[in-house]
Parts: structure tokens; sequence; C-alpha cells
């Protein structure tokens, strides 16, 4: 059941955070951070249907990980996760069309590999 | 006067704090009020309101503001290897807060991540050329 609840939160954590990054660049750079600013960006944002999705996407993630919590330790729980790294940096390539230059892939793959030695 | 890329480096390098701190900090404060067991439906709300839980979901929602901010200028394919040094405190506050065991393996983990990190962040610039994306607005 741990690995239903794993792939649970790994799909759905994935189709957030590339609806979260789409919705972030077609909004613009946020370059006022004062509580005014900061709320008018709201304000917006809250009618962007890629925030919508991503919000949708990481409620389903949030309840997955509560419920994963109650049976993993912290410190198995947040790296395993991070599968969702590998797929999003290509995702982050081909749907988001990044130029992903090789430090890039190379830092993520260490990252990667990283992630796996700390939660085997 | 700072540079165009100086000041978007200094900002992303606030935020990308931030991020990760929330990140780490809300994790561990739903670890922390987690009951052993959630038996029914109602109890994934009720255990929202019990004390540790509701400060890790104000941390976690800090996290996810902060993140939004950082990706509306910075490259996803940046974001993620830069902010997934929060995985490293996590392994850091199981060890110190919560007495969890880290092996030899973990540790090799733990400095290929912060390798990796120290590759992206420190070696290129946070977002791509724009303007692209199908999108209509982008130059703004």
């Amino acid at each position: 059941m741990t690995w239903f609840w794993i792939g649970i939160i790994v799909a759905s954590t994935t189709v957030g955070e590339v609806l979260q990054a789409m919705g972030m660049r077609r909004h613009g750079e946020i370059r006022d951070f004062r509580p005014g600013a900061l709320g008018r960006a709201a304000a917006v944002l809250v009618r962007n249907r890629f925030v919508i999705g991503s919000v949708v996407s990481m409620a389903v993630s949030f309840f997955a990980y509560m419920r994963l919590l109650t049976v993993a330790d912290l410190s198995f729980a947040v790296p395993v996760t991070a599968v969702t790294f590998a797929i999003e940096t290509a995702l982050a390539k081909y749907v988001l069309r990044e130029r992903v230059n090789w430090l890039r892939w190379t830092g993520a793959a260490l990252v990667i590999c990283g992630v796996a030695l700390v939660s085997a | 006067m700072p540079t165009e890329s100086a000041r978007l480096r200094l900002k992303t390098w606030i935020c990308a704090t931030v991020v990760v701190l929330s990140n780490v900090f809300g994790n561990f404060f739903m670890k922390r009020g987690m009951p052993a067991q959630l038996a029914s439906p109602l109890q994934y709300i009720t255990v929202l309101f019990q004390p540790w839980v509701s400060l890790g979901v104000l941390l976690l929602i800090l996290w996810l503001l902060s993140r939004m901010a950082l990706l509306s200028w910075a490259d996803l394919s940046y974001v993620l290897p830069v902010t997934s040094v929060g995985y490293v405190l996590v392994a850091f506050a199981g060890k110190i807060l919560l007495n969890e065991q880290i092996t030899a393996r973990r540790w090799g983990g733990i400095l290929l991540i912060v390798a990796g990190v120290a590759l992206v962040s420190g070696g290129s610039v946070p977002q791509t050329a724009r303007p692209r994306v199908s999108g209509t607005e982008e130059l703004r």
C-alpha cells in the first residue's frame, strides 16, 4: 500500500508542478513584493487555469502525502517522492521548451542518483 | 548599479532559501504531529487542526506561494535541482530532531545531491532566454 500512495503522490506532484510552472510563466515575473502588489498578483493568479489545475493536483498530492507519513519515516518519504525530479526535468525540456544544457542535465542526474541513495 | 542578471540572481537566492526552509520545516512539523493511523476520511480534516500539523501546513502554504513566485521568472529545470538541497536538510532534520539513522550510503547520496545543486546553481543563469512557449504575452 505504501507504493500505491507513492505512485499517487508522484503522478499528482508532477502534473501539479508542471502546471504551476506553465501558469507562472504565463503570468510573468513578479517584481514587486509589497503586500498590495502581491495581493493584486494573487487576484490575477486565482483566475489562471494552469494555477487552478496545479492547486487541485497539489491538494491530491498533499492528502496522499499525509497518508504516507502515517506509515513511513520522514527521511524515506521525502526523498522517495523525488522520482518526480527525473520526469519533470524531461517535461521542462519537451513541454515547457526550456533550454536544458549539459550542466543542468548533469546536475539533475547527480541529484537523482543522490536521492536514490538517500532513499535506499 | 547592479546588472540585470546580478539582480535576478540575488532575488533567486533569497526566494530559493525561503522555498527550501519552508519545505523542510513544513515537512518536519507535519511528521511530528501526524498520528500513527488515519482511520476515516474525516480524520484527514480533523488532524489539520492539530497544532504541529497546522504549523506544518502553514509553512507548506508559504512553500507553495514562494515557489510560485520563484517560477514566475526562473526555469523549472533550474528550480528543481537548486531547491533539492532541501532533501539534504530533511535528512539532517530526521537525524537530529527525530533520531532517525543516517547510513554511510545516505551520506553518499547527500554528497551527490549537494554536488548536483552546486553544478546547476553555480554555472547557469536561472532562466532560458525569453520569449518562447506558444504563449502570447511573454515579453513584458
